[in-house]
């Protein structure tokens, strides 16, 4: 009959951190990785809003930096989904 | 005496009075709480306000059939269920109406889950008094949580922002608040869908409870098809109404925001709400949104935070439970005088009387879809009132 349940709290802090910046930073990783590459330099600069710089690596990089994030979202909501239907009680 | 009599009569007049109430709290907790997954979106411009809401209204349906575990907690965990009658649910939810409406007016983000739960615990004390009331649930699962969430919230933001910029800081400024834009639609649609599998759990906790009570469906059934359905309807509807006053605030009034602090923001809010709600914490996801955008302000280098505004906005939370209590105290009061059926018929025409005067209230200093992104001056409702927001 604790008030704090401090391992939850300690659990929501660490996973929200990894999910909630980390997941968030490697989409700006991936931003950056696209940047990269001839085109970008043409607009070096310049106020250009062009994301994908053109280089293969960069862009290779990139797309997996967003399909891992596109997995991490898709096995959160499945997780959700767990939790949110647990068996029902058996009838007594 | 009169409450335990009333648990073992069938009244289905009075149950379809509750369930129309419920489904009335839903929408204004749905149109309350659009701000705290688009607020951000719409202020960068990654979304346009049209869409931003009908999207987060398609998701919030989706996300009510997405978890059913909060439901449950809402209806069992914090008031001893056997001392419940349908008259103290009427009576709970009408203080949680009020509360939302008239935050609603003001602009502030309060919680609607704290309406709700100060509403019905506030009826309950006046109906079968303090014991009635789970003290040790509602401090730990409520009370605790809702100090706590807006802590972390800010915290994760913070870190994100800082993160954000640090990794982008190569890109030009025109690529950087492109991308992000891009990344933005993706986390608001997260809280979105967070927001359904949280809150629109809520009413579908309480109509279940209605139902038990009043002996529809045995005791410890799962919400019925028709009532996920309904609850989800009701919470989409509303959102795609949108609460375009507390979109403003959120979204204008606490921090100048860019679309990585946007981003950062709403990936905040989304993981903090999903595995709060895995850990069984029905929090508020208001406070949890607050607190994430207060932090994408002091994660920025140079980012500003109004304090007054959130300070005003803390003080409404402290006075949501307390104050939804005595409104739904004072509802039961009503209810109970009258009593029986006619009892919660007066409830429920006194309730739509004060929600239309909120509303002509509202008329007077109007928000949309045209004025919600106008320069913040402070207010509400912005200053030029006719001037269309597409000057900028």
């Amino acid at each position: 009959m604790s008030w704090i349940n401090l391992q939850a709290i300690w659990k929501i802090v660490v996973f929200g951190l990894v999910l909630g910046a980390g997941l968030p930073s490697l989409f700006a990783v991936g931003l950056f990785s696209l940047s990269k590459g001839p085109r970008r330099a043409a607009t070096e600069g310049g106020d250009s809003d062009v994301l994908v710089g053109g280089n293969p690596l960069g862009m290779v990089i990139a797309g997996l930096c967003f399909l891992v994030i596109l997995a991490a979202i898709a096995w959160g909501i499945y997780e959700v989904y767990k939790i949110g239907h647990p068996a029902p009680a058996p009838a007594k | 005496m009169s409450a335990r009599d009333a648990l073992r009569v069938r009244n289905d007049v009075v149950l379809v009075l509750v369930v129309v109430v419920a489904l009335s709290f839903d929408f204004t907790n749905g149109f309350h709480d659009t701000g705290n997954a688009m607020a951000t979106s719409i202020a960068t411009k990654a979304l346009s306000p049209r869409v931003a809401v009908a999207l987060s209204g398609v998701l919030n349906l989706v996300g009510a059939f997405l978890s059913l575990a909060v439901a449950a907690t809402i209806a069992s965990g914090l008031v001893d269920t056997n001392l419940v009658t349908l008259q103290v649910v009427a009576a709970g939810l009408a203080g949680g109406i009020i509360w939302n409406l008239l935050t609603w007016l003001l602009g502030i983000p309060s919680s609607s889950s704290h309406a709700l739960i100060g509403g019905v615990v506030g009826a309950t004390i006046a109906a079968a008094g303090g014991h009635a009331i789970q003290w040790h649930g509602l401090v730990s699962k409520v009370i605790i949580p809702a100090g706590l969430s807006p802590i972390i919230a800010a915290l994760v933001a913070a870190t994100g922002t800082w993160l954000l910029y640090r990794i982008s800081r190569s890109l030009s400024e025109g690529a950087r608040s492109h991308g992000f834009r891009i990344g933005q639609i993706g986390s608001a649609c997260m809280v979105s869908l967070a927001h359904g599998t949280n809150d629109a759990q809520k009413t579908m906790g309480v109509i279940t409870l209605a139902l038990i009570v009043n002996k529809t469906i045995p005791a410890g059934s799962n919400a019925p098809f028709w009532v996920i359905l309904s609850c989800g309807l009701a919470i989409s509807l509303g959102t795609y109404l949108g609460g375009w006053r507390v979109i403003r605030t959120l979204g204008k009034g606490l921090v100048e925001i860019e679309s990585p602090q946007g981003m950062a923001a709403e990936s905040a809010s989304a993981a903090v709400i999903l595995l709060s709600s895995g850990f069984g914490y029905s929090l508020s996801t208001t406070h949890v949104a607050t607190g994430s955008i207060i932090g994408s302000g002091l994660g920025k280098k140079g980012g500003e935070v109004r304090w007054n505004v959130a300070g005003r906005m803390a003080t409404a939370w402290v006075f949501t439970l307390p104050a939804a209590g005595v409104v739904g105290a004072g509802a039961y009061a009503l209810a109970h005088a009258v009593s029986g059926t006619p009892g919660v018929l007066v409830l429920l025409v006194i309730l739509a009387a004060i929600a239309g005067v909120i509303y002509w209230r509202s008329r007077a200093s109007k928000v949309d879809h045209n004025n919600v992104n106008a320069e913040w001056t402070g207010s509400v409702a912005p200053a030029d009132q006719p001037e269309p927001a597409k000057a900028a």
